[in-house]
């Protein structure tokens, strides 16, 4: 199991790699002179170039890509050519945003939608299942961003139980940096408080990202447990008396589970590199506004050092799926 | 004295979209302990549906019990609550399969799997794992692993204490089966339903199984239904064989009667269809025509379009069961007559 483990890991540094060669290359080839862009409209050529030689734009594309990459090594990702601030710095601000967001809206997914899979597949053909049918079809169908703004509209405006945006009220000091996680954060800190209102904040924008993968993970999980369910191995269960519970929750729950790991990786994934609508709905002060700003700029940086950090944790993601694969299910332990 | 199980007359109809199938239609059997039926018959002539009814695990609808009983110690099981049957299953009726690769839950421990069969089957009868009746949760897991690996080594299975720790991919074909046995006799029960266990094995093996399977009924003093298609095992292990056609028993009585002196014409059609080195090249015998469609049955006889001494009245009305002989019993008017005469 560890060395299955370390040999995914050690299959990181390659994928790593390549992706900086290409995010490098694209962000070059791309039209338009982003020098020009940062150094303004009434900048002379003289300008620009000193800009270039500053930032080191005018040296040969190889050379750029080696001393990127000798930064990488010392943490150092590079700098906005727009802001002029380190792109780590800025990435440690808004990084802890994203992640707390899509952490929440995948606990939310997971703690939902597999026992509620479960449960559509046990009472197929009756209310339960119609239920979880309707409301996952439209979950799946209603675009996020739009469902954020109708959440806003009932919860915020109507209701007023929850905060219209944000991620913690200006007036007040967020808890101390630990993870960057507010609601972690505010937990070491004993700071009960803060982390309800940390808590409050997420709510919307965790339930409005959650809901599309939360129906896939429940239609998926009910059409693995049907299947499940016509096991033999069902079958004897129950023929030598195990209770109805003891077969789903037990039996039948390790089986039927693997499936839906693939589609949490993946949807961890999907998640992290599709929050700007959410973000910009909610106004969160993510990483999808960050990248997407920079994309607008030309700013190459910040946009190379976004893409890396999100493959990197979308790998990551998918060696953890990987090692749940192996705890589930012994065949693939002992190979 | 009450059977152990006496089905009587069970009537079982199938709802399906092209309409109702008649699927039993009038199976009486009496097993007492100590006896080994053989249930024999072809591919879908209700063999398997017999089997599962006893344990009331055909999911209903689409099954349909439209006449008859299923007594167990006396009592109809098809009157009992789900609940009820809860407490049947696994602790006096027990179960195996066809196939072990598929029978073994794999993504458990066959320990594990074997353990909550025990305490399942311990929930309202302690004493089978040993411990008093207050006996604490802890107390009841050490003892279900006791017993486990008491059983795993009763059916034959070397190392058994490290061996409770394997997943079932880690055992061969027998080995399972021999598990699935340990685990369907774990609870004690006094009736074993075994629906063709040894189809799926290597020659070799099939014999180690019976032998295995003859052993444990004499050791617990169970009743046996074997349920099989291979006459060859019903020669090997049963004490008593009833022949079914689509749904119907149409000869049933001890071994050596019926497989010596068969008098329906199915019984001895399917002897005669049974290869061995003396039947001459060419000579085999199979039987001419297919079984009768369950949703449209002919009214009479459900043989009748097969069989070689068909008479007009066959057509008219199903068959009685008659006794021929002391617990021999054949449906065929003809047969009986012919052997009186």
């Amino acid at each position: 199991m560890l060395r299955f483990v370390l040999r995914r890991i050690f299959l990181i540094l390659p994928v790593l790699i390549g992706l900086t060669v290409i995010m490098f290359v694209i962000a070059r080839v791309l039209p338009g002179d982003p020098v020009a862009l940062a150094a303004g409209p009434n900048a002379t050529r003289d300008e620009i170039a000193r800009y270039a030689q500053e930032f080191g734009l005018d040296r040969p594309i190889w050379v750029q890509y080696w001393s990127y990459l000798t930064g990488l090594m010392q943490g150092d990702f590079g700098v906005s050519i727009f802001t002029r601030r380190p792109v780590a710095t800025d990435l440690a601000t808004y990084l802890p945003a994203t992640l707390e967001l899509v952490f929440a809206a995948m606990m939310l997914a997971i703690a939902i939608g597999i026992p509620a899979g479960l449960m559509a597949a046990v009472w197929r053909n009756r209310w339960p299942d119609y239920t979880s049918n309707v409301l996952s079809v439209a979950a799946i169908s209603m675009p996020r961003f739009f469902l954020g703004l109708l959440l806003q509209l009932c919860f915020a405006m109507w209701l007023m139980w929850l905060p219209l945006g944000g991620r913690f009220p200006i007036i007040y000091e967020p808890p101390p940096f630990v993870t960057g996680f507010y609601t972690l954060d505010a937990l070491f800190a004993g700071d009960w408080e803060s982390f309800v209102v940390a808590c409050r904040y997420l709510a919307l924008p965790a339930i409005a990202m959650s809901l599309s993968p939360l129906a896939t993970i429940l239609r998926m999980m009910r059409a693995s447990t049907i299947e499940v369910l016509h096991q033999d191995y069902v079958t004897t269960a129950r023929a030598l008396g195990l209770s109805p519970r003891l077969i789903v929750f037990k039996y039948v729950l390790r089986n039927a589970i693997s499936s839906s790991l693939t589609v949490i990786g993946l949807y961890f994934g999907w998640l992290l590199g599709g929050t700007v609508l959410v973000e910009t709905v909610f106004d969160w002060p993510g990483i999808g506004l960050y990248a997407t700003s920079a994309i607008v700029a030309q700013d190459f940086m910040p946009v190379v050092s976004v893409a890396l950090v999100i493959g990197f944790l979308f790998i990551c993601a998918n060696i953890v799926i990987d090692v749940l694969y192996g705890l589930i299910n012994p065949k693939v332990r002992y190979q | 004295m009450t059977a152990l199980l006496d089905i009587r007359n069970l009537h079982l109809s199938m709802h399906s979209f092209d309409g109702e199938a008649r699927v039993l239609a009038g199976i009486s059997l009496t097993v007492q302990r100590g006896e080994i039926w053989g249930l024999v018959g072809e591919t879908g002539c209700g063999k398997s549906v017999t089997g599962l009814s006893v344990s009331r695990l055909l999911r209903s609808p689409p099954a349909e019990y439209t006449q008859g009983q299923i007594l167990f110690e006396g009592t109809d099981v098809l009157t009992r609550t789900e609940a009820q049957m809860l407490t049947l299953r696994g602790r006096h009726i027990g179960m195996i399969f066809q196939d072990p690769t598929t029978n073994l839950n794999p993504s458990f421990r066959i320990g594990t799997q074997l353990i909550d069969v025990a305490l399942a089957a311990a929930r309202h009868d302690s004493a089978i794992l040993g411990v008093p009746t207050g006996a604490g949760r802890s107390a009841r897991r050490v003892a279900a692993r006791r017993l486990a690996v008491s059983m795993l080594e009763q059916v034959g299975i070397p190392d058994a204490e490290a061996r409770l720790d394997d997943y079932p991919h880690q055992f061969s074909g027998g080995m399972r089966q021999r598990v699935l046995v340990a685990m369907a006799l774990i609870g004690r029960p006094g009736l074993l339903i075994a629906d063709e266990p040894t189809t799926a094995l290597d020659v070799s093996v099939q014999a180690q199984i019976l032998a295995l399977l003859k052993s444990m009924v004499a050791a617990y003093d169970m009743g046996v239904v074997l349920i099989t298609h291979n006459l060859g095992v019903v020669s090997q292990v049963c004490t008593h064989v009833a022949v079914m056609y689509a749904g119907t028993i149409v000869e049933s009585g001890p071994r050596e009667t019926v497989l010596d002196q068969p008098l329906h014409p199915y019984t001895q059609a399917l002897l005669r269809a049974i290869p061995s080195r003396d039947v001459a090249r060419g000579a085999l015998q199979g039987l001419p025509g297919s079984v009768p469609d369950l949703i449209n049955a002919p009214p009479g006889c459900r043989f009748a379009p097969r069989c070689p001494l068909v008479r007009p009245e066959c057509l008219a009305a199903a068959p009685t069961s008659r006794q021929i002989a002391p617990q021999h019993h054949v449906a065929c008017p003809v047969v009986s007559e012919a052997r009186h005469a």
